[in-house]
């Protein structure tokens, strides 16, 4: 079973949709024991950092992430899910889970693509990445693939071991981090059509264990 | 870089598509499931649904539909048409629409996308707007003014200053549709497309008018817009998402090539 971690924060639905189609047992839950007992966990959401947090701890999953995380168990960060995990947000000021060493950054004014067309925020639409490292959850993803983004804020590691994949908006930020057992990315592999299905496939084969 | 969106449009009546003729194989024509499956599998980067069912007890129908389309295809979607209220907005986000759009509502009552904004997110929110070429004058110095009904009435509204204003509330896209272009195959309005979007910091989708490729080429280049709509153009299967896709990725247009 896999646990999709329920803290008001949207889109679930899309989520359990997409795993239900590839054949996975999910289950929404804010249930402390259900999520520890889940053989792998994603963790999505949408909105605001502070907003997201405050209701992480009024629900009081905020520590079965971090013991899951310990655990060693697979987490799957998404978008919102995939910011919160670092320390602290710009948005809000909002000190965050800290899973993984770093701050998440709006991006900044006056970027523009190489053709000079200034770059709009939020970062709204279909864009591709390209690998820094190797992951078995992204394994088969070629540059050619393109995923739906829609975010004002990116993940910025402190470590660049950590960062697995970067996409170009103006610049070239963050998209998929990840480290140990947690593997977070911006965009949203459950409304990326086969190459976000095949990246929530990959996710469900994947042992937690990744050689850095 | 972000790619440029191919965006087609359904237009929904008490739960059957109301246009789209000569589809092959085993794609039910009437059917907005099987048409949405259909585009998906093409190419299309995302759907827009709109929900021309005049009578409102009938709006559960759509709400089934959305719930069906969600199940089937993983791209983004949004349902416009007949969005009054937030419990409106909230029933279609539920069901599995990524977005909503609202347009006369939203001009009568411009709370509306402040209050769906501060709700759902502004993501979620899509002003659809319709506009129509009008002498310039100091109440409509951008010479396009807001109409609803279908163009039948002027709302004596700047478009330029309501795309602004809409922003400002907290939409997330605007959805540009021109009274004059739509339905005549000719090619998208092209001064006021660049003109918003060039001035809005949101996403600006172009609708009305697509006849050929060229015409999106021109609207996604000079036109300045971050998607184009198409209806005609596909349903009546002049072209295939794939085929558009393909000439703008060879005339040097970002588009999304692998699906």
């Amino acid at each position: 079973m896999i646990a999709i971690i329920d803290y008001k924060a949207g889109n679930l639905k899309s989520v359990e949709r997409a795993l239900k189609k590839l054949g996975f047992p999910c289950r929404i839950t804010r249930n402390k024991n259900e999520i520890l007992e889940a053989e792998r966990v994603v963790f999505p959401g949408v909105g605001a950092a502070g907003k997201a947090m405050e209701d992480l701890v009024e629900i009081g999953v905020d520590g079965a992430i971090r013991e899951v995380f310990r655990s060693g168990k697979p987490i799957l960060g998404i978008c919102l899910g995939a910011q919160v995990v670092l320390g602290w947000s710009e948005e809000n000021e909002t000190k965050c889970l800290g899973l993984i060493q770093g701050r998440v950054v709006r991006f900044p004014e006056g970027i523009a693509s190489p053709g000079g067309e200034p770059c709009k925020i939020p970062h709204m639409g279909w864009n591709g990445i390209a690998l820094k490292r190797t992951h078995p959850v992204v394994e088969g993803i070629t540059p050619a693939d393109e995923f739906y983004f829609v975010h004002s804020y990116y993940p910025l590691p402190e470590e660049k071991e950590r960062i697995i994949a970067v996409t170009e908006y103006g610049m070239e930020f963050p998209s998929v981090i990840g480290f140990r057992n947690l593997i977070a990315m911006q965009f949203h592999p459950e409304k990326s059509g086969t190459a976000g299905l095949r990246i929530l496939r990959n996710f469900c084969a994947w042992d937690g264990r990744h050689a850095e | 870089m972000l790619s440029k969106r191919i965006i087609p449009c359904l237009d929904v009546r008490d739960g059957k598509t109301t246009k789209g003729i000569r589809f092959k194989e085993n794609v039910d024509i009437g059917d907005p499931v099987d048409m949405a499956r259909f585009y998906y599998e093409q190419g299309a980067d995302e759907i827009v649904f709109y929900d021309i069912t005049a009578s409102s007890d009938r709006r559960d129908i759509m709400i089934d539909v959305v719930r069906r389309v969600a199940e089937e295809i993983f791209i983004p979607f949004s349902v416009g048409g007949g969005i009054r209220t937030i419990e409106d907005m909230r029933a279609v986000l539920l069901a599995g629409a990524e977005k909503v759009s609202v347009n006369s509502a939203a001009v009568l009552n411009p709370g509306l996308i402040s209050e769906g904004a501060r709700a759902f997110g502004n993501q979620c929110i899509v002003l659809g707007m319709d506009v129509k070429q009008v002498e310039v004058s100091s109440q409509i110095p951008s010479g396009y003014e807001v109409v609803i009904d279908g163009g039948r009435t002027y709302m004596g509204m700047d478009a330029l200053q309501w795309a602004k204003e809409a922003e400002a509330l907290g939409a997330g896209e605007i959805c540009l549709n021109s009274i004059d272009t739509d339905g005549t195959q000719k090619g998208y309005e092209m001064t006021i497309t660049p003109l918003i979007s060039g001035s809005v910091g949101i996403p600006v989708i172009a609708s009305g008018g697509a006849g050929n490729i060229d015409h999106i080429y021109d609207v996604l280049t000079q036109g300045k817009a971050d998607a184009a709509l198409v209806a005609s153009i596909v349903h009546y299967e002049t072209y295939g998402i794939a085929n558009i896709k393909e000439e703008l990725d060879r005339r040097g247009v970002k588009v999304r090539m692998k699906w």
